[in-house]
């Protein structure tokens, strides 16, 4: 569509990542008009407080988390080809999609799924989920359910159950050996309309 | 055994066949008469109510015997039975012996045969039908070739057999009425109730169009196919309009549930795969029913004049009748919800309301003409997720047991008597053209439909349905009883084929269930289906599919797109704050966290391990000592995980006859009760913790005073020894943590250390002593914790107030206090002081060092101990303040220290 093209001019590297995440060019485009309804103040930069305008977020218990995994560490700043970096965890694998082995693996692979998954746990990211990583996450989605010593004996049971190696914390590893029976494909995919 | 079953399943048999004959042999003399002149409205009445099968004609043979004589009613048996037995042939003349001639002297018994025959029919057929199926399961190597239904279809056609061999007419036959008055609710509703919610709705989208827009197809593409085909004179002379091929196709349009259920269930194929198959079979029985109806009226109206208004009144119809149909179950679910929430005092029945409730939806549904199956369905669906949080958990098994049995036992009586209804001539009508294409058509137009509509899902769906899996829904339409049930309701008069639509509606049956029943599951292995993954239940499973749902929606939110996560958690919320609210008990709605029930489970899947994996030890510690020790899990709930090894490691330490198991040291790290591989450990820890309980255990006085009570399961429950249990269990723990502490220092001392005191103090290193006090007042914290929702933060502050325990166990006991302080010097036993010994030493250094390599385990196991036990009198604190102090000064403070530094990680 014409107008789809000329708006596609407009978008930074709109060739670039369409290589890079998957998305189709209608993708790229619906989510930079997304990303432009997000970015009030047009700077072409998202800060955190952007994304405090939806307001559905406000309402998810780990939607901070969420927020946070967006930014890589030390910026205070998101464009749009990170931006667009990260919703690609989500795009649904692809199986007809041959990868060539000089690629690196694709953000919408099982394994860059699960990575994402991994870091939201992982606040201060050294490479393990510490008992108490844990249990903020478990404090914010069980939340007023149960008492913060129930809270405790569920992540320590957690813990216990994915830490091979005893050390009291899980591991990348772990985590992806805990998770082996489920689908994370299915688990980690919505449908990005175009 | 096997063989000692199939003779019992002959005796049975041949005591019906007898009793069948008694009511038949008549008829054959009179059979035109009987029927005409009886219409034996009474009995057949009450006939159908009950069973399976033998349905109208028999009870219009039985009463016609009767009527000869005298009146239908059955309470006139002895005089009915004199009447047979005048046209009775030999074999039963036992059954007139006592006859009816006009009573001369009193008989001291007598046989009442039809006083009892239709009762006691249906539960003689209900007996063998289910005796076909144990016999069938007996033999597990041929079920795992041949399933089940398919095998009792092939036992139908051998009674059946018999039953023609003895009566040469079929008595028995599955009925319109029975079949979807009796048989079929009690299959749909387990199958609404058991449905699994999430997995359904998911799929939704999927599942309405197979079920709606792929049995539209079916019907429609079967009906005009077979209808050119007789145009085309492959059928030879018929007599079926176009209409009546519609009609036929439409009956014969739907997967059946009940077939594809007890196909499925025996291959575990994946679930998306399964829950598509299941709901479309289940959700286009109601659109067949409703398709049926429709065509029905279309039948009787006539060709002529179905314009398009009636089309379009058709059409809406078919949507009134299906959405009403689903409303109205959604409404009686909310029904069933509320009821269980004030169920409370009538525990017992209380499950009878869901069935009772259920059954109605039905009713209600069939007598509005909207369709009964989609009610009942979504009756079970709405009211499962409230009624099983509000119900008591026994009446959950009950209901979920109950609701198996009735569905598994009408299920196989359903196939029972389709291979029965079989046998039997007059229905027989064979047309060579008609049945071969009706198959063959079936099974290519199941496949084109399915192929296609997946062709059109996949362009929408997330993930697309891969060939494999098409290959198998395609293979999975099963057809079955509903169409056998639809086909007899078929009128006669109208349609002048009926039998022949009724036989191929058989074959079709017996076609799909036999065949494709046998060679599902060589195909599901053989194109390598992905299977269900039996993955054991994990907790951080659980939790991390919790946040992925999150994370998704969250996503979702972020990218503006609104996708079904996005409706999935706005249905969340709108259920969460008004139908859970308005729906489930408070009590209930506290603890249905999903991650929690998991975690629950979990523990008392646990306990119940541990309790079996130590009896199976086979200590005489276990017979000796009873378990009040998972009770007491039990009741404290989960943060006795981390606790409860501990204290067994505890006791461990210091019983130095049972300590020779002991070979290696209690590793450091804390142990988890349930871990296989710490044998050793393990025996430990339950010689241990067999002598723990034995302290702290109460012995009934009286044995088990059974009471029987009509409304009540509990024997021995008594108000005072329940009382009582706990009372002494509390005295029993304070004693031993007071002893324990008065052996080390007088107690004032320790009384005078405000918190701030201990805390100063502890980090430099301080009496042996103190440091004990310490411990054990910060494991009680984390023990006691579980109920009041005061945190460990709030804990952090002075003397913790919290509320009730447990309603009624913190009562302040009069009693129990004067007791102490004698008892508390006087008793300290020697294991504890020992440990206390023991762990004195190494107070110090736990203190500096989180994780020591002995020491943590070995702190930690001592201190729950009497932590443990002296938990209780921080109950007592709680619920007595103005006895706080009083308390103070005889006992040790319950200290309100921080958390110990290993644990300091976990609250941040």
């Amino acid at each position: 569509m014409g107008s789809n093209s000329s708006s596609m001019n407009n978008i930074p590297n709109a060739e670039q990542l369409v290589q890079e995440t998957g998305f189709s060019a209608a993708h790229i485009l619906r989510l930079y008009e997304r990303f432009q309804f997000l970015d009030k103040d047009d700077t072409g930069q998202l800060r955190p407080e952007d994304f405090g305008a939806v307001r559905e977020l406000a309402m998810n218990p780990i939607g901070d988390r969420i927020i946070s995994a967006f930014f890589s560490p030390g910026q205070e700043t998101l464009d749009f080809a990170s931006f667009v970096r990260v919703l690609a965890h989500f795009r649904p694998a692809d199986s007809n999609r041959t990868r060539d082995g000089a690629q690196p693996e694709p953000a919408n692979s099982s394994m860059g799924k699960l990575k994402f998954a991994f870091q939201l746990y992982d606040q201060d990211r050294d490479g393990k989920i510490s008992r108490a990583e844990l249990l903020q996450v478990l404090r914010a989605m069980l939340g007023m359910q149960v008492t913060e010593e129930q809270l405790q004996s569920i992540a320590e049971r957690a813990i216990q159950e994915a830490d091979f190696d005893q050390d009291d914390a899980i591991s990348f590893d772990e985590f992806r050996k805990s998770l082996e029976k489920v689908n994370i494909d299915h688990k980690m995919s919505i449908r990005f309309l175009s | 055994m096997a063989a000692i079953w199939r003779f019992a399943l002959f005796l049975c048999m041949l005591l019906m066949v007898s009793s069948s004959d008694t009511g038949h042999e008549p008829p054959e003399e009179d059979a035109s008469s009987s029927k005409s002149d009886t219409s034996s409205g009474t009995d057949s009445g009450h006939d159908t109510s009950g069973d399976s099968g033998q349905s109208g004609t028999d009870s219009g043979h039985d009463t016609s015997g009767d009527s000869g004589q005298s009146g239908t009613d059955s309470g006139h048996d002895t005089s009915g039975d004199s009447g047979q037995h005048g046209t009775d042939s030999g074999h039963d003349s036992g059954d007139g012996g006592h006859g009816g001639e006009p009573i001369t002297t009193l008989p001291i018994v007598s046989w009442k045969w039809h006083h009892v025959s239709t009762p006691y029919l249906v539960a003689l057929w209900i007996l063998v039908s289910w005796l076909c199926k144990l016999i069938i399961e007996a033999n597990h190597h041929v079920t795992s070739v041949i399933p089940e239904s398919a095998l009792l279809i092939c036992f139908g056609f051998i009674l059946g057999g018999m039953i023609w061999g003895a009566d040469k007419v079929q008595t028995f036959t599955l009925t319109p009425t029975v079949f979807f008055f009796y048989l079929l609710p009690q299959v749909i509703l387990d199958a609404g109730y058991s449905m699994p919610n999430k997995l359904f709705f998911s799929n939704m989208g999927a599942i309405l169009v197979y079920a709606v827009i792929g049995t539209c197809w079916n019907a429609a593409s079967l009906g005009l196919s077979l209808w050119g085909c007789h145009m085309g004179g492959a059928m030879g002379d018929l007599d079926i309009g176009l209409l009546q091929y519609l009609l036929f196709g439409s009956l014969i349009a739907a997967v059946d549930p009940v077939a594809v259920i007890a196909v499925f269930e025996q291959v575990h194929v994946n679930e998306v795969l399964f829950i598509m198959v299941f709901g479309e079979s289940l959700l286009n029985d109601g659109v067949t029913v409703v398709l049926f109806n429709v065509f029905d009226a279309f039948v009787s109206l006539g060709g002529a004049k179905i314009n398009a208004v009636e089309i379009i009144k058709g059409i809406i119809s078919f949507f009134v009748v299906a959405f009403g149909g689903s409303l109205l179950g959604f409404v009686f679910g909310l029904l069933i919800s509320l009821l269980t929430r004030c169920t409370k005092n009538i525990q017992i029945i209380e499950p009878g309301f869901v069935f009772v409730l259920g059954y109605l939806a039905y009713l209600t549904a069939e007598m509005l003409s909207l369709s009964a199956i989609l009610s009942i369905v979504f009756c079970g669906m709405c009211c499962q997720k409230y009624i099983n949080s509000n119900m008591d958990e026994s009446s959950v098994t009950t209901v979920r047991y109950v609701m198996k049995v009735l569905a598994n036992g009408s299920e196989t009586i359903i196939f029972v008597f389709l291979g029965i209804s079989a046998i039997d001539k007059t229905i027989w009508v064979w047309n060579t053209g008609f049945i071969l294409l009706t198959l063959f058509f079936i099974f290519v137009y199941r496949f084109i439909g399915v192929f296609f509509l997946t062709w059109i899902l996949n362009k929408f769906r997330l993930v697309p349905v891969e060939f494999i899996d098409q290959v198998i829904m395609s293979y999975g339409g099963l057809r079955g009883a509903v169409a056998y049930g639809l086909a007899t309701m078929l009128d006669g008069n109208k349609i002048k084929e009926k039998n022949l639509m009724v036989c191929t509606t058989l074959i079709v049956v017996y076609f799909t269930v036999i065949l494709q029943g046998i060679t599902m599951k060589p195909l599901v292995t053989w194109l390598k289906v992905k299977r269900a993954a039996a993955s054991e239940l994990t907790l951080i499973e659980k939790v991390q599919n919790k946040v992925f749902d999150h994370m998704l929606v969250a996503i979702e939110d972020i990218s503006g797109q609104i996708g079904h996560n996005y409706m999935r958690d706005k249905w969340n919320h709108f259920e969460e704050k008004w139908m859970s609210r308005i729906l489930m008990k408070p009590s209930a709605r506290k603890n249905r966290d999903y991650v929690f029930k998991v975690f629950h489970k979990l523990n008392l899947k646990d306990a119940m391990s541990y309790v079996a994996e130590g009896e199976r030890r086979g200590s005489l510690e276990f017979v000796r000592n009873e378990t009040a020790f998972v009770d007491f899990k039990k009741k404290f709930g989960d943060e006795f995980t981390e606790v409860m090894p501990d204290i067994m490691a505890d006791t461990s330490e210091d019983h130095s006859g049972m300590s020779t198991m002991r070979g290696d040291p209690v590793p450091s790290v804390s142990l988890e009760m349930h871990e296989q591989n710490m044998n050793g450990v393990r025996e430990t820890e339950d010689v241990n913790s067999h002598h723990l309980l034995q302290q702290h255990l109460y012995k009934g006085r009286k044995q088990h005073r059974h009471r029987y009570s009509r409304s009540h399961f509990d024997v021995n429950k008594d108000e005072n020894e329940v009382q009582e249990i706990f009372q002494r269990t509390m005295r029993s723990r304070l004693e031993s943590f007071k002893s324990a502490k008065m052996g080390v220092a007088p107690p004032k001392h320790i009384t005078k250390h405000t918190k701030k005191d201990q805390l100063q103090k502890m980090p430099n290193g301080k009496s042996l002593d103190k440091s004990r006090s310490y411990h054990s007042g910060d494991e009680d914290f984390e023990f006691s914790e579980g109920d009041s929702a005061s945190g460990f933060e709030a804990s952090g502050g002075s003397f913790p107030m919290r509320v009730t325990y447990r309603a009624g166990a913190g009562i302040e006991n009069p009693a129990f206090m004067p007791d102490l302080d004698p008892l508390a010097q006087v008793q300290i036993p020697p294991w504890l002081a020992e440990a206390e010994l023991d762990s004195s030493m190494v107070a110090p250094s736990q203190r500096a060092q989180v994780r020591l390599p002995w020491t943590p385990s070995n702190l930690r196991r001592l201190a729950p101990l009497r932590i443990s036990t002296h938990s209780t009198d921080s109950f007592m604190l709680a619920d007595a303040p103005g006895a706080q102090q009083r308390d103070n000064e005889r006992l040790p403070p319950p200290p309100p220290p921080p958390p110990p530094p290993h644990r300091d990680d976990d609250h941040m």
